[in-house]
C-alpha cells in the first residue's frame, strides 16, 4: 500500500478525491436544506449531453460539458425564481433530454467504449491536466461560497428575512446555483454521472443527522465527504473493486450506521 | 372619519405617496397614502389578503410599486410572519439574533456578537432559550427571538407583521409590553405592527391605519376605529365577527 501512494496516479487520485469530497460537503447541506438534493443528479445528467457533444466534435469533452453544466444550473435558478414551473419538473426533462442527448452523440462519434467512464468515473485515470481543472473549479467554488458562506446561510434559513436585511438574495442564488453547477460537473470526472449525486447529499445528510449548528454540519459535511473518498480509493485496492461504487457505498454505510445510532431508542 | 391633509407638515419617519402594486391581474395596494412619524405606535389592520404585508413589504423595498415611500428610518428592525422559516432549519436562538446585528448566519469570527445577541434575548424574557434549537421552540418563544433580532441593532423604526399569530393571549400581552417598554426607553422610535385585533390596535396603537387594498381610515386610534370603517374594511359579517372578538 505504501508503495501504492508514492505513483503519480495515486497520488492525483488522492487529491481528486478529496477535492470532490469537499466540494460535495461544501454544497452539499445547502442542497439539502433547500429541498434540493435533485439538482446534483439533474445537472450531472443534463451535461451528459455536453460530455457528448465534445466527443463528437473532438474537442476536450470537460470544455464542452462544463459551459452545458452551468447553463443547466441557471436555467433551473431562472425557471425557480421566476416561479412558475416546479423545480423537479425541469430538473426531470433536462435529466432526461441530456442523457438521451449524450448517448445519442456518443454512439455518432462511434466512443461507445468510453461509456462505462463517464457513468461510473475513472478516478485512477485523472491527469495532471484532469486534477488542474478540477482544483481551478474547487478554488472558484471556494471563492464564491467560503465569503457568502453567512449570507447564503441567512437566504436558506428564512429568505424574507435576509431579504430585508439587505442581502441581494436573486444575485446570491444565481451564484449558489453556478457554483453547484460547476462542482458537480467536476466531480463528474471522478465518480461518473451516475453516482456523483452521492457525493452532494450523502455526507451533507449523515452530518445532518450527527446535528450541531449549520456551521458544524457544514464542516462535518466536507470533512466526511473527503474521508470517505480517500478511504473508498484505498479500499478499493485490496478489494479489487470499482472506485466510485465503492465510495458511494461506503458514504451510504456511513449514512446507515449514524441514522442506527441516532434513531436508537434512549 | 379624520381627514388625510395635503401636506404631513414636520418631518415623518416614512411617507407614501401614491402606492400601488399589482400582481398581475390583481390589485393589491391602491394609490396608498400615509406616513410614520417618530415616537407613533401604529396598528395596521385589514381582511386577509388587504395588502398589509404587501405595504410593509413595498417600505422594505422588497416588492416593486409604483408611487413614492420616503423612508427616513437609519435602522429598521423587521419581524416577518414566522410560518415563513424553515422550522428544520439546524440553528440556534442565539444565532438568529446574531444574524440581526451582522446581516449574515454568524460564522466563528461572529461569535464575538453573541453576548450583545443573548442581552437582547434577555430583554425579551428569553435568556432560557438562547442555545436551544429552533425547532425545539414554541410559537411564542420564537416570536420573542425574531423580536430580539429585529431589536439586537437598535432600530429606530420597527415594522412587526402580526407578531401575536399563533400564540397564546399570555405570550401576546408580554409582546406588546416589551414593545411598549422599549419606546419608552427610546422616545423616538416608532412602531408599525399588523394585527388582526381590533382590541390590540385600540389599547396599544395610538394610531390605525385600516387597509383593504386602498386606505378606508388612517389617524388617531380613537377617532379611526369606528363602526363605519369596520364595516368599510371587514364587511357587515367581518364587522360582527371582530366585535365578538373584542368581547372575547
Amino acid at each position: 500500500m505504501a508503495e501504492l501512494l508514492t505513483m503519480p496516479f495515486m497520488q492525483r487520485a488522492l487529491a481528486a478525491a478529496v477535492l470532490t469530497g469537499f466540494l460535495g460537503g461544501l454544497l452539499g447541506v445547502f442542497l439539502i436544506q433547500r429541498r434540493l438534493a435533485f439538482l446534483a443528479a439533474g445537472v450531472s445528467h443534463g451535461s451528459f449531453a455536453g460530455i457528448g457533444l465534445g466527443l463528437f466534435l473532438g474537442v476536450a469533452p470537460f470544455a464542452v460539458a462544463v459551459p452545458v453544466a452551468l447553463g443547466i444550473g441557471l436555467v433551473i435558478a431562472f425557471l425557480r425564481l421566476r416561479g412558475n414551473l416546479a423545480e423537479d419538473t425541469v430538473v426531470g426533462i433536462l435529466f432526461a433530454a441530456g442523457m438521451a442527448l449524450g448517448v445519442l452523440l456518443l454512439s455518432l462519434a462511434g466512443a461507445n467504449a468510453s461509456l462505462s467512464a463517464y457513468l461510473f468515473g475513472s478516478i485512477l485515470a485523472i491527469g495532471n491536466t484532469d486534477l488542474a481543472f478540477m482544483t481551478g473549479i474547487t478554488a472558484a467554488v471556494a471563492a464564491f461560497t467560503v465569503p457568502t458562506w453567512g449570507r447564503l446561510t441567512l437566504v436558506t434559513f428564512d429568505r424574507q428575512l435576509a431579504q430585508a436585511s439587505g442581502v441581494r438574495v436573486r444575485l446570491l442564488d444565481y451564484g449558489f446555483y453556478a457554483a453547484a453547477s460547476l462542482a458537480i460537473v467536476a466531480s463528474v470526472k471522478v465518480v461518473g454521472v451516475v453516482l456523483v449525486a452521492s457525493f452532494f447529499v450523502v455526507p451533507a445528510a449523515t452530518a445532518r443527522l450527527l446535528g450541531g449548528t449549520f456551521l458544524a454540519i457544514t464542516m462535518m459535511a466536507s470533512s466526511l465527504g473527503a474521508l470517505t473518498a480517500v478511504t473508498g480509493l484505498l479500499l478499493s485496492y485490496p478489494v479489487e473493486a470499482p472506485v466510485g461504487a465503492l465510495i458511494v457505498l461506503l458514504q451510504g454505510a456511513v449514512f446507515a450506521v449514524v441514522m442506527g445510532l441516532r434513531g436508537r431508542p434512549g | 372619519m379624520p381627514t388625510v391633509p395635503d401636506d404631513w407638515g414636520g418631518r415623518p419617519l416614512v411617507t407614501t405617496e401614491g402606492v400601488s402594486v399589482r400582481f398581475g391581474d390583481v390589485t393589491a395596494l391602491d394609490n396608498v397614502r400615509f406616513k410614520i412619524d417618530p415616537g407613533d405606535f401604529l396598528a395596521v389592520l385589514g381582511p386577509n389578503g388587504s395588502g398589509k404585508t404587501t405595504l410593509f413589504h413595498c417600505i422594505l423595498g422588497l416588492t416593486d410599486y409604483r408611487g413614492t415611500i420616503v423612508n427616513r428610518a437609519q435602522r429598521v428592525g423587521f419581524v416577518p410572519q414566522i410560518k415563513n422559516f424553515d422550522r428544520s432549519f439546524p440553528g440556534k436562538a442565539v444565532e438568529v439574533v446574531t444574524s440581526g446585528v451582522t446581516d449574515r448566519w454568524p460564522g466563528w469570527r461572529d461569535r464575538r456578537h453573541f453576548p450583545r445577541a443573548r442581552a437582547a434575548l434577555a430583554w425579551v424574557g428569553a435568556s432560557d432559550y438562547a442555545e436551544r434549537q429552533l425547532a425545539a421552540l414554541s410559537g411564542g418563544q420564537l416570536q420573542r427571538v425574531y423580536l430580539a433580532r429585529a431589536l439586537v441593532h437598535e432600530p429606530d423604526l420597527l415594522l412587526l407583521d402580526e407578531p401575536a399569530a399563533g400564540i397564546d393571549r399570555a405570550g401576546e400581552y408580554d409582546i406588546y409590553e416589551y414593545l411598549e417598554a422599549y419606546q419608552r426607553e427610546r422616545p423616538g422610535v416608532a412602531i408599525a405592527m399588523i394585527t388582526h385585533d381590533w382590541e390590540v390596535a385600540r389599547h396599544h396603537a395610538d394610531k390605525s391605519l385600516i387597509l383593504n387594498h386602498r386606505v378606508i381610515g388612517f389617524g388617531p386610534s380613537n377617532q379611526v376605529l369606528t363602526e363605519d370603517c369596520l364595516r368599510q374594511a371587514f364587511g357587515h359579517m367581518g364587522h360582527a365577527h371582530a366585535l365578538g372578538s373584542n368581547h372575547g
